[in-house]
């Protein structure tokens, strides 16, 4: 069967893009500046703003470690997993991005435990696959973020 | 601060207080409502037929009577024509209906109010309401991320880790603490003594937190009977506890912690972020309101929906220094007979959450310690309390009854 896929929240991240490319996608007040993610295409949240458009625009590539956790148990819907497959625990992290002054949540990629993240250390956001419907061959696409080896490119 | 003993404009009295034991007890919220709201009437010495105006925090579990709930308590104890209201602010909703009866009270709206919050929660970890909602930022969190409530309170644990040095062990010794506590309190849930060795030995649910560090979800319910201090004094109660201020602030912009259920935090590009935490000015407000601060007090009830937050409340409500709550944990200060007894109700260590009784259930507490009539649990000489809480969404909640 072919398999169709399709990101989680529409708008939320670069679609197709490399692995190099991708980004996660936030809006920027023309007026202020702010950046929101997720998304903000309504209205800017700053009560101070004079007011603007907002437009879209491409997050940090890279970010530090605000903190992780890890899910042991698993979730409620509308999680989506299959009850009949023993549960794999998965790493939550929240990663602060400079540039934009925030703090954004994602799952790490697999395998990638609370040990590889301490606080401080830098990752990058990297495409990722959140569940499969086998039965209608959707998979839903995602963000994760992933460490950046000591060692790496630098860029 | 302004004395006790002698009331100041702006307060209202507390006449009656009322609980329904926690647990699960497999019955409806109303049933535990309405089983509250007589023992609170009962205390306060007053008929139903005397309260002027009912105020219900809301459940989202219990449909459309949870939605209503102020009506649903007063049609369950009879209709008597008193006005009604009904509020929702997730675990601050007790506190929202506090302030509610409060409002009227002050207003001279009504001299009599009945505030009342019951919960009959599902087991495991709460979920966000049905269907596809992908505008909900709490549908959101948990399709996304799959990211439950004690994932975020994982982050937070970590992240006192990593800046301040907590460490597991100090975590487990709040709820030994609050386990002691709780055993000897007859309304709590759990109430058998905890060994830091047995909550070591417990799951892990979100790394750092293991499951005796996170609050289970209960059936519960609580009830107040608040009044004018006029009304007080007609009916020879000469020195009630008085509610002197209740906090119910929202955050200023940009908010930079993450909270539940956000996926992101506001941007401070724009804004530079007040040095001060939103539950920072949560505490703060109360005691601007009450003339107050936290050398007045002589206990606190604060929302430890995971051990770890204890110990944020500990410096959020000005018990000392951002960092130091471990480490005036560990001097026992917090404990009963400590110079500050925090949770001696148990806190919800030993309840287990019940959201929209919690807020109301924490003031019972101060109720009976300032009365003096605690039990075993009595803080000797309990003049002045505050309790501490927080809904999700940016709903701050904070009361400080004095007597």
């Amino acid at each position: 069967m072919s398999r169709t896929r399709t990101p989680v929240v529409a708008g939320w991240f670069t679609d197709d893009a490399a692995e190099e490319d991708f980004r996660l996608l936030g809006t920027r007040c023309s007026g202020c500046r702010t950046v929101h993610f997720p998304r903000e295409d309504g209205h800017c949240r700053n009560p101070g703003c004079p007011g603007g458009e907002l437009e879209e625009t491409p997050l940090s590539k890279r970010g530090t470690v605000w903190s992780c956790t890890d899910g042991r148990y698993r979730p409620p819907p509308p999680y989506v997993s299959d009850p009949g497959v023993p549960w794999t625990p998965y790493t939550l992290v929240a990663v602060e991005l400079a540039a934009e002054r925030m703090v954004v949540l994602g799952q790490a990629a697999p395998g990638v435990g609370v040990a590889a993240l301490p606080v401080g250390s830098v990752v990058e956001v990297v495409p990722g696959v959140l569940d499969e419907d086998r039965e209608t061959g959707t998979v839903h696409t995602t963000w994760h973020w992933r460490p950046v080896a000591a060692d790496g490119d630098a860029s | 601060m302004r004395g006790g003993a002698s009331s100041v404009k702006g307060d209202v009295a507390v006449l009656g207080a009322g609980m329904h034991p926690w647990g699960k007890w497999g019955r409806g919220f109303v049933t535990y409502g309405r089983i509250a709201a007589r023992a609170a009437l009962a205390d306060a010495g007053i008929g139903w037929s005397e309260v002027r105006s009912v105020v219900g925090a809301q459940t989202v579990r219990g449909g459309y009577p949870g939605y209503v709930a102020g009506a649903t308590f007063a049609r369950a104890l009879g209709w008597q024509g008193a006005r009604v209201a009904s509020v929702y602010a997730a675990c601050a909703s007790g506190a929202q209906a506090i302030d509610t009866a409060r409002a009227q009270i002050l207003a001279g709206l009504a001299d009599v109010v009945l505030v009342v919050g019951a919960d009959a929660a599902p087991k495991g970890f709460f979920a966000p309401a049905g269907g596809e909602r992908a505008d909900d930022p709490d549908w959101l969190r948990f399709r996304v991320l799959g990211a439950t409530n004690p994932a975020y309170f994982g982050l937070y644990a970590r992240r006192r880790m990593a800046l301040y040095g907590d460490t597991p062990d100090d975590f487990a010794l709040v709820k030994v603490k609050n386990a002691a506590a709780g055993a000897l309190n007859e309304y709590a849930r759990y109430r058998t003594p905890v060994t830091a060795e047995e909550v070591a030995a417990s799951a892990m649910v979100a790394d750092p937190l293991r499951l005796l560090d996170i609050c289970a979800t209960s059936d519960g319910a609580a009830a107040l009977v608040l009044c004018s201090m006029e009304f007080a004094r007609r009916r020879g109660v000469r020195d009630p506890v008085r509610i002197r201020a209740v906090s119910t602030v929202t955050p200023t912009f940009p908010r930079t912690v993450l909270d539940l259920p956000d996926i992101g935090t506001d941007s401070a590009v724009a804004v530079d972020p007040s040095p001060e935490s939103f539950r920072a000015s949560i505490a703060r407000t109360a005691y601007e309101e009450a003339g107050a601060g936290p050398a007045d007090l002589s206990l606190a009830e604060v929302y430890d929906l995971s051990t770890a937050l204890e110990l944020e409340w500990y410096e959020d409500i000005g018990l000392c220094g951002p960092g130091e709550g471990a480490k005036l944990l560990r001097s026992g200060a917090t404990a009963p007979g400590g110079r500050i007894p925090v949770n001696a109700s148990g806190g919800l260590a030993s309840f287990g959450e019940a959201v929209p009784a919690q807020a109301i259930a924490q003031v019972c507490e101060l109720t009976q310690q300032l009365r003096g009539r605690a039990g075993q649990r009595q803080v000797a000489g309990a003049r002045v309390g505050i309790t501490a809480n927080q809904g999700l969404f940016g709903h701050g909640s904070a009361v400080i009854a004095v007597r």
